[in-house]
């Protein structure tokens, strides 16, 4: 299992890398699809099978496929790809790289002062198991979350929603407005 | 023989058991497609293809050398590496789903304790072939069709999996071993007979199969996604439909018909005749519909499906905790 996680955590890192070296938005979305694919198999070499399912299911399977249906529709050709490549200039990169390298540093050294053979080897996580920490202990936590769920659907529905058309009578008038 | 152990030979055995359905699959989906045409041709009161071979029975190996004959044509406008890799998905994640399909007791790929959820994530990438496959044509119609195909596979798989929670509800597991073994008295389409219609609904939605081909519909659309596909590249997505009908087909046998459960025969053939029985469901289907407007189609997913299975898996979940409260 430590050399799948090794994989996987190499795959999810190249990946992520190409979504942010692409110039391509559709070809950065496919590498955020695979860093996501790759994350889920560093979740089922942890153990933790049921996370890993759901990080397809709902990262990769629903929320990445309306990210990639937006950008299909703006129709971004190549000029969006030339803006890109011009903002990967060295000037623009060498900042931000300066900082995420202290950062990795900072996470390498705590790291290798831990133990990490500790961290990869553990139980089996079924289901079951984590559907009863979350409806136990955490109950008022997921109370929260699904009210904060419900209050953002009734918004995006309040926001997304059609004005009221002229003339209720009349079939087919309001398809001749429309185009 | 020292290296002959019994882990080797169980070990092969699994490896042979995971060829031989994987094959299964394929030529399975590859026979449908002769099969559907002639059935068709029987409820339209028309011949269908009858000429080659006896009764048109080797029409699938003309149909075959035929699409391995074409010209592979890539178009000068597409953007290549999607466009090939877009067929490459639509097969893969349809034929890895039948890795969790336990076909009798013996035989199976896996038992994975997520099973149910490997299903779910692998349809939920199958939608990426569409997808990929339209944009990457370079194309107006194909990618109005991989708009629609998306949106319309999106809604639909939002109630495919609650349909399903309720089979998971009252079988305990989201294994599928678990559950073929928890319909040992009374298949679930009994008990669950709304989670079986809106997972019916929603399989020939993702498959993308007549009534709700919308997204191919080839009066309004020249074929959708695939239109800029040609030879093998095209016979994958071709293919892949009929992949996914079979795979649709052995999964309501599995969750709802109690899958190699029954009197008398083997289970082999009760799980045979099941899945045969509903893949002919799925060409009477059809054959009898005629296409809703894709608007339409979406509305009622939305509106009628998905609430129905919500208030299925309510009545489910109180009923279970009614007759046996812990």
């Amino acid at each position: 299992m430590e050399f799948a996680f090794y994989l996987s955590g190499l795959v999810a890192v190249l990946a992520t890398l190409g979504v942010i070296i692409s110039p391509n938005p559709v070809h950065a979305l496919l590498y955020l699809i695979v860093s996501l694919i790759a994350v889920a198999m560093v979740f089922f070499s942890l153990g933790a099978p049921f996370a890993g399912a759901l990080e397809i299911i709902v990262y990769a399977g629903a929320i990445m496929v309306l990210f990639v249906f937006v950008v299909m529709m703006l129709n971004l050709g190549e000029a969006a790809v030339e803006q890109e490549k011009a903002w990967l200039s060295p000037g623009t990169w060498r900042g931000p790289a300066v900082l995420a390298a202290v950062l990795l540093v900072t996470l390498v050294v705590t790291l290798w002062q831990g133990d990490i053979g500790m961290v990869i080897a553990g139980e089996t996580l079924t289901a079951k198991a984590v559907g009863v920490t979350l409806f136990g202990p955490w109950l008022l936590i997921v109370e929260l979350g699904a009210m904060l769920l419900l209050a953002a659907l009734v918004t995006a529905s309040h926001v997304g929603r059609l004005a009221a058309p002229r003339q209720a009578s009349g079939r087919d008038s309001s398809g001749k407005e429309g185009a | 023989m020292s290296w002959w152990t019994p882990t080797v030979e169980a070990a092969f055995i699994a490896m042979l058991q995971a060829l031989v359905i994987l094959l299964g699959a394929v030529l399975l989906g590859a026979v449908m497609t002769v099969v559907e045409r002639r059935l068709l041709g029987l409820w339209q009161d028309r011949y269908g293809p009858n000429r080659v071979g006896p009764f048109g029975s080797l029409q699938l190996v003309a149909d075959m050398l035929k699409i391995f004959f074409k010209e592979d044509w890539i178009p000068p406008f597409a953007d290549r590496t999607l466009f090939v890799l877009a067929p490459a998905i639509a097969m893969a994640s349809l034929l890895l789903s039948f890795m969790i399909i336990p076909i009798t007791p013996g035989w199976g790929v896996a038992d994975l304790h997520i099973g149910l959820l490997f299903f779910l994530a692998m349809a939920g990438i199958n939608v990426y072939a569409v997808l990929f496959g339209g944009w990457s044509s370079g194309n107006k119609y194909a990618l109005i069709g991989a708009m629609r195909a998306s949106a319309q596979t999106l809604s639909y798989e939002v109630f495919m999996g609650l349909a399903l929670m309720g089979v998971v509800a009252m079988a305990g597991s989201f294994n599928m071993r678990e559950i073929v073994d928890a319909q040992e008295g009374i298949w679930f389409v009994i008990p669950q007979f709304f989670g079986f219609c809106t997972f019916l609904l929603a399989g020939v939605a993702v498959t993308h199969r007549a009534p709700f081909d919308q997204p191919e519909a080839e009066q309004e659309l020249a074929d959708g996604y695939h239109v800029e596909y040609s030879s093998m590249k095209f016979g994958m997505f071709f293919i892949g439909e009929y992949v996914g009908m079979v795979l649709v087909s052995a999964l309501i046998v599995t969750l709802f018909f109690g899958g190699w459960h029954g009197p008398l025969l083997p289970p082999i053939v009760w799980f045979a005749l099941k899945t045969g029985f509903f893949l002919v469901l799925f060409v009477l289907l059809r054959a009898a519909l005629p296409r809703p407007r894709y608007d339409r189609v979406m509305s009622f997913g939305w509106k009628v499906c998905l609430p129905l299975t919500l208030v299925n898996l309510l009545v489910t979940g109180a009923v279970i905790l009614l007759v046996s409260p812990q």
